[in-house]
């Protein structure tokens, strides 16, 4: 009977939430666009992906050893960034490429600003875009899909990019994957899935990935091609990076908004920019920029969406 | 004597000017990316810096306190309009490398720094080897980030490639590589700097 009496502080029920449950909750999402990356792409997609992440690991570690902090290479983070920078990447890359992604997505990325929690940009997409910086020959090179050949072809915002005019792809092609792309980013129903498990279990509110891919579908509409409000809005859903960006990098916890009208605004800022950038800038695809800006911008929107004190005007 | 020495080398290591003092990053940055370049820059900004350091130096006493900084820039002006009419004459490609850096040496931190802060409050012998050691130290510490900018965005120092095979990386040559190397150095000389004390 005395063993009843509980006489520790509340909470008595835990639901046993923590960051590294919640971090590897995301891993297991991220996993079927990665089978189906294998399936499309074959198994370099399956190589690149491991490498990446093993090198996150062993770079997390040996910073945390480095700068005598707590070892967190357990809490699946480093996981997440290695998953994330291969999604990234075209799946014929040298190996050597995602090694030096890995390494400087966690060391300059998150370990510089002060590990989880203090990194100011997604750190995958920092590593994806100094790749892309640096050897820009090999991040835009691209096999066609289900060809284990090697045989080169080009993203279908790419094809568009340089004015020449889409043919054979249909929107289903769009949303199995059916084209050439980076590695987790063809496969739109393996993404949604994956999407889906993180919207149902509320790791991710809805208001980011809703306002950034609905803006970017509607200023394509508005301003996509010659006469206005004649943009293919679909196919800018459907293409590119902007579902994994939408729903996995842009949700980021650390370089996010907190607030729920920041979060909208977040999403508004980088659609803009996705849109922008696709139609008028230099580069074919704009997500991973577009995020890295608003990431830059979050502060500031921080300031300004603050909620309301209880009991304060 | 020592003492006349210290002031030599105090600009190399322990007040070096890009990496303690933190003056002139802008053309630090822009000018680094070949070693050629930066050796260039290191010797234009060291004559300028000696030159302007013993005249203010000399006519410490003429200046009234209150226009002593458009004094020290006219004499500045006319030191790196030597420069430039030297490089324009004898060096033409380094000159056109250098770009629009050249005339920059007029407001070159640097150079308005050792001047305000040294060379109008002490006498000639000491402006003199202030400003041959800060030059000397600003060179060195361009060579060493042009070495690394060089070597790791184009594969070569000076012209000649060291490693068959390495595929260069690009974003070294930019100028947010160049931040990148600059602000790692200096967080790098920081954490040794803190590990002394």
């Amino acid at each position: 009977m005395i063993n009843n009496f509980i006489v520790s502080g509340s909470p008595h029920i835990h639901n046993k939430e923590s960051v590294s449950r919640i971090m590897w909750t995301v891993v297991i999402s991220l996993i079927p666009a990665g089978i189906a990356g294998v399936i499309i792409f074959g198994w370099d997609a399956l190589w690149v992906t491991l490498v990446a992440v093993f090198t996150a690991v062993l770079t997390e570690w040996v910073c945390t050893l480095l700068t005598k902090k707590k070892v967190t290479i357990f809490d699946g983070s480093a996981v997440i960034t290695g998953v994330l920078l291969a999604y990234n990447l075209p799946a014929n890359v040298p190996l050597w490429l995602p090694i030096v992604g890995s390494v400087f997505s966690i060391a300059i990325g998150k370990q510089i600003f002060g590990g989880l929690g203090q990194n100011i940009f997604n750190p995958a997409l920092v590593g994806r875009v100094f790749l892309m910086a640096s050897w820009p020959k090999y991040m835009t090179t691209f096999v066609k899909p289900f060809n284990y050949d090697a045989v080169t072809s080009a993203t279908p915002l790419a094809i568009l990019k340089e004015g020449k005019i889409l043919e054979h792809i249909s929107y289903g092609d769009l949303f199995l994957g059916r084209h050439g792309g980076c590695i987790g980013e063809v496969c739109i129903l393996a993404l949604l899935i994956g999407a889906a498990i993180l919207l149902i279990k509320g790791y991710i509110s809805w208001q980011i990935p809703a306002s950034f891919i609905l803006t970017t579908a509607g200023f394509t509409y508005v301003f996509g091609s010659s006469p206005l409000f004649h943009g293919d809005w679909l196919f800018s859903i459907l293409s590119g990076g902007l579902i994994l960006g939408a729903f996995f990098m842009a949700t980021d916890y650390v370089a996010t908004p907190l607030t729920a009208k920041g979060q909208l605004i977040f999403g508004l800022g980088c659609g803009l920019l996705t849109a922008v950038i696709r139609l008028w800038g230099g580069y074919p695809e704009g997500v991973s920029y577009a995020i890295l800006m608003m990431n830059a911008a979050t502060p500031f929107i921080d300031r300004y969406t603050k909620n309301r004190i209880y009991g304060t005007r | 004597m020592k003492s006349l020495i210290k002031e030599f080398t105090k600009g190399i290591i322990k007040e070096n000017p890009t990496f303690v003092l933190v003056l002139g990053l802008c053309p630090t940055l822009a000018v680094s990316v070949s070693v050629i370049n930066g050796i260039g820059m290191g010797i234009a900004a060291t004559f300028v810096l000696i030159g302007s350091s013993v005249i203010v130096s000399l006519v410490k006493g003429f200046i009234p306190d209150k226009i002593r900084i458009p004094c020290f820039i006219v004499i500045i002006a006319t030191f790196v309009t030597i420069t430039e009419l030297c490089l324009k004459a004898y060096s033409p490609a380094l000159n056109r490398a250098l770009g629009i850096y050249v005339p920059l040496i007029v407001v070159n931190c640097i150079v308005l720094a050792r001047a305000e802060a040294f060379a109008c409050k002490n006498n000639l012998v000491s402006s003199f080897l202030d400003g041959l050691g800060m030059g000397v130290g600003f060179t060195l510490a361009l060579v060493l980030i042009s070495g690394i900018r060089e070597f790791l965005g184009a594969g070569q120092i000076l012209g000649y490639t060291l490693i068959k095979g390495f595929e260069p990386v690009f974003v070294f040559g930019m100028p947010s590589g160049a931040l990148l190397v600059i602000g790692l150095l200096l967080g790098f000389i920081n954490l040794l700097k803190n590990r002394e004390r």
